[in-house]
């Protein structure tokens, strides 16, 4: 497995799609973390709030359980995840082999447009960190 | 698997202590936690244990500083070591920098060391890595109990047990009293950022 280098305008390119396609649909936080529960990037103005270290260990350790879960019942993968809450919502989106898309959106963001937003995000940022191909 | 920034110039690595079920990895992590001050340490996180056993991970993040002007954060990761929790194990091990292996000295453990030994072999070897090529320490632990009447391995068995071919370094331990889990700490830390480091040719350490 490659270590994951990153450079000043590869993470700026990525927070402004993120920025672009996320934040200003209203949703509040979005993480990009990589498989072994790394923060990537982190958008949005809760991200401070939080405890972002434990996030992103558990939403990969949480990812990981899930796709193994889908192998065990000879499904590929689930690419997405989507767990709802009574206020706030997170949405898992993989990102190429190695990264995974965390979103957290309140009630007033649907999640047709989440979901749409974020599949179109996902292959902006594969191209970003040259993952697609 | 590393993670290298280069626009904030930090370094995170991932470090997991594996061993058997009991042996003292959780142990490890909560002296290492109590001994450091706020500067240094990240929250801890536990993951629902049932009693004091681990059922997914533990989580302690590390800020060891700067080396060669990078940032140094760790990640230290504990295993759930019990046998029925092999697919945890392994999801835990995904991205490993630096493997610590805990080994627990009362006699009764001996096979179950040996076990979790070539469990963690099958395991990097599936994410293609090599237990020879990955920064590694052994800690024999619970060497208190060596002086007490209950039965234990004396660390030549340890070592032809579990690091005849291998040759890494070990530490002999007593966790719960902190004896010897700085010193493993320390080795491995060393290890993984030289490992890291050496690898991306940051700079020559
Ligand atoms: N006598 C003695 N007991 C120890 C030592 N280290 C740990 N223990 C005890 O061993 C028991 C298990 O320790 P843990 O740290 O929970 O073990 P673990 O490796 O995390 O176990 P799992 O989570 O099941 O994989 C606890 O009761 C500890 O207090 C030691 O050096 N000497
Ligand atoms: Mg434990």
């Amino acid at each position: 497995m490659n270590d994951l280098v990153l450079t000043a305008p590869v993470l700026e390119e990525a927070r402004q799609q993120i920025e672009n396609a996320l934040i200003k649909a209203g949703v509040h936080t979005v993480l990009l973390i990589d498989d072994a529960g790394n923060v990537v990037a982190n958008c949005g103005q809760d991200a401070r709030r939080f405890d972002t270290t434990a996030l992103a260990a558990l939403a990969a350790a949480n990812f990981g359980a899930t796709s193994e879960i889908a192998r065990l019942i000879g499904e590929d993968d689930f690419s997405l995840l989507f767990h709802k809450g009574k206020k706030d919502s997170i949405h898992f989106a993989r990102v190429g082999p190695r990264l995974i898309l965390v979103t957290i959106f309140g009630d007033e963001v649907a999640l047709g447009l989440v979901r749409l937003r974020v599949s179109q995000l996902t292959k902006a940022i594969e191209k970003i960190f040259g993952l697609d191909s | 698997m590393a993670l290298i920034d280069l626009s904030r110039k930090e370094v995170h690595c991932k470090i997991v202590y594996y061993g058997p079920g009991r042996g003292g990895k959780t142990t490890n992590l909560l002296y290492i936690y109590n001994a450091m001050n706020n500067g240094v340490r990240g929250k801890m996180l536990t993951i629902e244990t049932k009693g004091d056993r681990t059922l997914f991970f533990d989580l302690l993040p590390l800020n060891l500083g700067k080396v060669n002007g990078f940032d140094v954060r760790i990640q230290l990761y504990t295993v759930p070591g019990q046998t029925i929790y092999e697919a945890t194990r392994k999801l835990v091990l995904k991205g490993v920098d630096g493997v610590v292996f805990v080994a627990d000295s009362l006699r009764v453990r001996r096979e179950k060391n040996i076990e979790s030994f070539n469990d963690l072999k099958k395991n990097l070897t599936e994410y293609g890595l090599s237990i020879e090529e990955i920064p590694l320490v052994l800690q024999y632990n619970k060497r208190d109990l060596a002086n007490s009447a209950i039965p234990t391995l004396s660390v030549d068995e340890l070592e032809s047990d579990l690091n005849n071919e291998l040759k890494a370094i070990t530490f002999e331990a007593t966790a719960t009293k902190g004896i010897g889990v700085f010193e493993t700490l320390k080795e491995i830390s060393k290890n993984t950022i030289r490992y890291v480091v050496k690898k991306h040719l940051l700079a020559d350490i």
